[in-house]
Order: structure tokens, then C-alpha cells, then sequence
């Protein structure tokens, strides 16, 4: 096992299935020569050659539509979106399109195709470089949405993602990039997409989340255990479609659930976690289901003071916890 | 009279091919439209008017490698790149069997991978980028097909028209894109849609040759597109064609067409191709009335063989609706 941060893990899951497969190739705004504004795909440039690294032109929607074209000749492309933020001129392409394409054409065609975008926030990157912009293709069919927390998973998930016949959605929180340092396999890993995975074993409140936002939940449910306090985390890992069956079972493990999410409170992720809990676990709740999000303002501010009134932190989650602890 | 296909290389063959393909084109339609006035089929969208741009363009292309993203009037481009008249009456009438999309789409959304025909949608001009997608892919694996992307005249004022274009240009990659500027973007004409003096000229902010040709005549459109297949599978790059004909119907089945004058309707009926064409090819003695008759009755049994086929062809079954959302 080796240490690696969550974009080296990146990085390497990208190099590995270049040299697996000819067919897999990155495209996007700077990921060439400079190897990306993160450094995402530092070295592969030299590795593989401008065209399996190639750098286009500033056009979100060539970016996503290109590949889409690329991928129905049977290319797998992975195309990287600068920033979250800019992910919008491409979402004729995203959502008419990709998302579409398998089921319009009765089976017909297919995208394999991942799309990576730096989300989130933290990082002074003001309304236009912070947002959590999962909810906006979390009720699109045909897509899948994967928000990894660790550079394990990071890495077990892109490759899985590359793998994919369908059309992926790889959101890698960016504040995650060099904050988060974990044990990553040397040998060739997929994880599966589709599941969500217990992060901790507790007994007295589940948390459900993914992201970033995970590791503040884990942070808080170390300090609320010297308390007395058992804190069960599920992460999500893919928020859509969403792993139904885990998120009942953790919510049935407590009977307390919060759900938590750096994104606008109003029809983020979490409302259909609650719903999906709602649902199934009537009976078996024992307080109603809580919701620690962002404000419901259009995004981040820069300012330190608003910036950080935004974001979710250990301590929001501590408090959020340790309030339905006691209910 | 000059003969003209013989100076394209053409043969006697090849142009009675293209004629026999542009009142196949024109058949079906008439006959679709007919299904829908008389309440058999739901929707009509018409390639009437620019079967000439559409049949001449795809007998330039290679009809054996070349993949094509065609827009919803193609229905000549699709015929002439293999998908049968039965099939295209399938599909008219949503019907399971239907191989562009099983009866889920309207009738216009064409897509056949085994004849390399792209999958479209409704939104306009979104499949510009993925023929640029397939030749960068030509070009990745250094084959010699190209791909040959259509759309309208509006919608050469989306995004990703300019997007993909330039995509295209700056990667030199082997992609035709043909606009069949058929004069209207549904009610609103040329004029009020584009503020450049034709189409073709936006090429040139795109690093590419850009054309206009007369849509009405197969041949010139024929003459385009080879050279444009010439300079993409010989490395040059990109070029954009504009076909430049009239559309002949209303918008759809569901348009009144009332905001356009009859008598310019019944103007550029004179310049029809389905017309033109024929006459050009008696004075070179290609055609002539036998040989027109059995053209005639030939392309109506087809047309009344995939009418009735499709009427009788059983529909999906309700719950193939959550078929194929994912790989299954």
C-alpha cells in the first residue's frame, strides 16, 4: 500500500487505464501541456501524446459533445471540466444527450464516456469556483453521479468509471485534492458504482453524507465518542441513483438519522435520502430526519466571514450531531 | 446540352441512382403526410425540397465507412446510407420494430448503428459536436472514414455550431458539416435569422474552406461534398457546405404555414428538384418516360409494401418503457 493524496490518486487511476486501454483518452481545457489547473493529469501529457491528452478549445459543450461523439465510435473518452461552476454550457449536451442516448436509441448506441469536475468549496473560490452542482443531474436517468471521499475510493471509482458503458459524472471535491492522504492499493482495483459504503460503526445516530463532508462527520463522531456518543456513517459514494437498500439499512441501524450535504439545503441529494427514509423506516425512526446543508443563497461568498458561514465544518457537524443525539 | 456527370466522373448509373433515391425520399414523405391528414400516424416532419442536397450529398460520401449525424429532415440522407423505406414507415408509425429508436422517438429522430447513422434528438444542432467527436476518433486511429454532420440554417446560430466548428478547425479534423439552407427556421426566414450575407461564410472564422451551392441540384452538391471528402481524408481538415434550397412543406404537420406567401411557395415549386432533375437527366438521355414509369411503380410498391408492413407491425409493450436506461 502506498500514501497517496485524493488527486494523485486521481492521476494514477488515469494513467493505469490509459496503459490498459488505447481507447481511453482525457480531453478538456488545459489538461495537456500543463496537465490541468489541479494538476490532474500532471505527466500524462508526456506519456501519451497530445491526442490521448488533448487540449481543447474553451467550449464546455464541444468538450462533452466531442466525447460523446468519440465515445458512440467506441472511444472512452474522459473529459474534464475545469471547474463544477462551468459544467453549465454543457448540459444540453449532459442531459439531452448523454444521458439519452442508450434509451432513445432502444439500446442501439452508447456513451462510455466520464466526465471529472473539481467541486466544492473552502478554498476562496467565491460563487463561480465552490459550487455543488450534483443536484442539477440527480434526476436525470441514463447518468451516474459518483462523489468520492477518500483517494481509495477516488481511484477504485474513476477506473470503474472509465469502465463504464454508460455515461459517469465524477465530481472530485477540490479542497479534497491535497487535504486528504490515505492507503492506495499498487495492484489494479474497481470499486463498484452504485454502492454506498459504512465509514464507521455506531449505534446511537447514522449519519448519511459523501464528499468532503464525510471526513468533517468522521472528525465530529471522534469527538462526540469521548462523550458517549455512537455515531454510525454511511457514505453515499453515488448519489445517483442512489444506493436505496444502504441507506434504509443505516437509517434502521439508529432510528437517528441527519443527513448531511455542502450544497443548498432545498432539493440537494439529501431531500431524496429523506424521502427514500421517510418511505421505508416510518417506523423504526426514533427523531425526525435532520438536514445539515448549506444556505439556501445562490452560492459561496469570497469573503472569509460569509465563505466560511457557507461551508460545512467539523464543528457545524458536531453540534448537528450531538442535538440529535439528545433528542 | 452539356453533360455533367460525365465531367464528375459520374456514370450513367450512379445519377439514375441518385434520382431513383430522391423520389423515394419524396414518395415516402407524401405518403406519410397522408397517413397523418388521414389520423394513422401522429407526426409528419418533411425533407420535401432538399432531397436533392441530401441524396447528392451522401452518394459523394463513402457509404461504406463514413458515419453521419444526420437532423430530422434527412430522410433522403438515411435512405441513401441504407436504413429501408419499411424501416423509416416504422418508425412514422412508433411501431417496436422501428431501428432508430423503437418507437420512442418522433419520426425525424434517425439513428441505425449498424449503417453508422448517429443517434439524434430534438434539440437543435447538439449532434455538430459529436461528428466532430467521431473524426477526432478517425483521426486518433488513423482510419480514412470522415463523418458528415447536417443541420438547418438556424440552427447554425446555436452554440454548438460554433463550438464544434471550431473544435473541428483547430484540430484540422475530417468532418463535412452540411447546412440545408432551406430558407425558413420554422416561421422565421433567413433574413431575420442571420445577420451574415449566407451561412457559408462563417466558415472562414473557423479555419475552413466554406461553400454555398445550389441545393437544388444534386450534382453541384455532389461536386462539394467529394472535394470536401477529398481535402478531410487527405489530412486538409474540415469544410462547411451550405445547400441552399427551399422548404416545400410547412414546418411540420403541426404548422399552418400561413406566415409565407403562397405565390413564393409556388415559385421555388418551379426550381423542385424532383423536377429539375428529371428534366436534366432526359436531355442527356439518361431517362425517359419507360424508364420513368417503371421507376414510378417500382418506388410505389415499395412505399405501399412498408405502409402496410408498419400499420399491421405490433408496438412495444407497455413496460419496454424501463427498458435500457443502462447497460443491461
Amino acid at each position: 500500500m502506498a500514501i497517496m493524496t485524493y488527486i494523485q490518486a486521481i492521476t494514477s487511476a488515469l494513467r493505469e487505464e490509459m496503459l490498459r486501454d488505447e481507447k481511453v483518452f482525457v480531453l478538456g481545457e488545459d489538461v495537456g501541456k500543463k496537465g490541468g489547473v489541479f494538476r490532474a493529469t500532471d505527466g500524462l501529457y508526456d506519456e501519451f501524446g497530445e491526442y490521448r491528452v488533448l487540449d481543447t478549445p474553451l467550449s464546455e459543450s464541444a468538450i462533452a459533445g466531442v466525447g460523446i461523439g468519440a465515445a458512440m465510435y467506441g472511444m472512452r473518452p474522459v473529459a474534464e471540466m475545469q471547474f463544477a461552476d462551468f459544467i453549465l454550457p454543457a448540459v444540453n449536451q449532459i442531459i439531452s444527450e448523454a444521458a439519452k442516448i442508450r434509451y432513445r436509441s432502444n439500446n442501439d448506441w452508447n456513451v462510455p464516456m466520464t466526465i471529472r469536475a473539481p467541486y466544492g468549496g473552502g478554498v476562496h473560490g467565491a460563487l463561480y469556483h465552490s459550487q455543488s452542482v450534483e443536484a442539477i443531474f440527480a434526476n436525470q436517468p441514463g447518468l451516474k453521479i459518483v462523489m468520492p471521499s477518500t483517494p481509495y475510493d477516488a481511484k477504485g471509482l474513476l477506473k470503474s468509471a472509465i469502465r463504464d458503458n454508460d455515461p459517469v459524472l465524477f465530481f472530485e471535491h477540490k479542497r479534497a485534492y491535497r487535504l486528504l492522504k490515505g492507503e492506495v492499493p499498487e495492484e489494479d482495483y474497481t470499486l463498484p458504482i452504485g454502492k454506498a459504503e459504512v465509514k464507521r460503526e455506531g449505534a446511537d445516530i447514522t449519519v448519511i453524507t459523501y464528499g468532503l463532508c464525510v471526513h468533517f462527520a468522521l472528525q465530529a463522531a471522534e469527538k462526540l465518542e469521548k462523550e458517549g456518543i455512537s455515531t454510525h456513517i454511511l457514505d453515499l459514494r453515488t448519489v445517483y441513483p442512489l444506493d436505496k437498500d444502504s441507506i434504509i439499512e443505516a437509517a434502521k441501524k439508529t432510528g437517528k438519522v441527519l443527513l448531511i450535504t455542502e450544497d443548498n439545503k432545498e432539493g440537494s441529494i439529501i431531500g431524496e435520502v429523506a424521502a427514500i427514509i421517510a418511505e421505508n423506516c416510518l417506523f423504526d425512526l426514533d427523531a425526525p430526519i435532520k438536514r445539515l446543508a448549506g444556505p439556501d443563497v445562490p452560492a459561496m461568498p469570497y469573503a472569509p466571514t460569509m465563505e466560511k458561514f457557507f461551508m460545512i465544518n467539523p464543528e457545524k457537524c458536531e453540534k448537528a450531531m450531538r442535538d440529535l443525539a439528545e433528542f | 446540352m452539356k453533360n455533367r456527370h460525365e465531367m464528375l466522373g459520374m456514370t450513367d448509373e450512379q445519377v439514375l441512382s441518385i434520382y431513383e433515391m430522391m423520389l423515394l425520399a419524396r414518395r415516402l414523405d407524401e405518403r406519410m403526410w397522408l397517413l397523418n391528414r388521414s389520423g394513422k400516424i401522429p407526426f409528419v416532419i418533411s425533407c420535401q425540397g432538399q432531397e436533392a442536397a441530401q441524396v447528392g450529398a451522401s452518394f459523394a460520401l463513402n457509404r461504406e465507412i463514413d458515419y453521419i449525424a444526420p437532423y430530422y429532415r434527412d430522410l433522403g440522407v438515411v435512405l441513401s446510407f441504407g436504413m429501408t423505406a419499411k424501416e423509416l414507415m416504422l418508425s412514422a408509425f412508433a411501431k417496436a420494430e422501428d431501428p432508430n429508436s423503437g418507437g420512442r422517438q418522433m419520426p425525424g429522430h434517425f439513428g441505425q448503428k449498424k449503417n453508422r447513422i448517429l443517434t439524434g434528438s430534438s434539440p437543435v444542432t447538439t449532434q455538430v459536436p459529436h461528428a466532430v467527436g467521431v473524426a477526432l476518433a478517425s483521426k486518433m486511429e488513423n482510419k480514412n472514414f470522415v463523418s458528415f454532420v447536417t443541420l438547418g440554417e438556424g440552427s447554425s446560430n446555436q452554440g454548438d455550431f460554433h463550438e464544434g466548428l471550431n473544435f473541428a478547425g483547430v484540430h484540422k479534423l475530417p468532418v463535412i458539416t452540411m447546412v440545408e439552407n432551406n430558407k425558413y427556421a420554422i416561421s422565421v426566414p433567413m433574413e431575420k435569422q442571420i445577420a451574415s450575407e449566407n451561412v457559408s461564410i462563417r466558415a472562414s472564422s473557423y479555419g475552413m474552406p466554406g461553400v454555398t451551392v445550389d441545393g437544388n441540384d444534386p450534382l453541384a452538391v455532389y461536386e462539394a461534398v467529394k472535394q470536401a471528402r477529398n481535402r478531410a481524408v487527405n489530412g486538409e481538415g474540415p469544410t462547411l457546405i451550405e445547400a441552399v434550397s427551399y422548404r416545400l412543406t410547412a414546418h411540420s404537420s403541426d404548422d399552418d404555414d400561413k406566415y409565407r406567401e403562397k405565390d413564393e411557395v409556388n415559385e421555388a415549386k418551379k426550381q423542385d428538384a424532383i423536377v429539375t432533375f428529371a428534366d436534366y437527366l432526359r436531355d442527356v438521355n439518361v431517362l425517359n418516360e419507360e424508364i420513368i414509369e417503371s421507376i414510378n411503380q417500382k418506388i410505389m410498391e415499395i412505399v405501399n409494401e412498408a405502409t402496410d408492413y408498419a400499420e399491421s407491425a405490433a408496438y412495444a409493450d407497455p413496460e419496454h418503457a424501463l427498458r435500457y436506461v443502462y447497460e443491461e
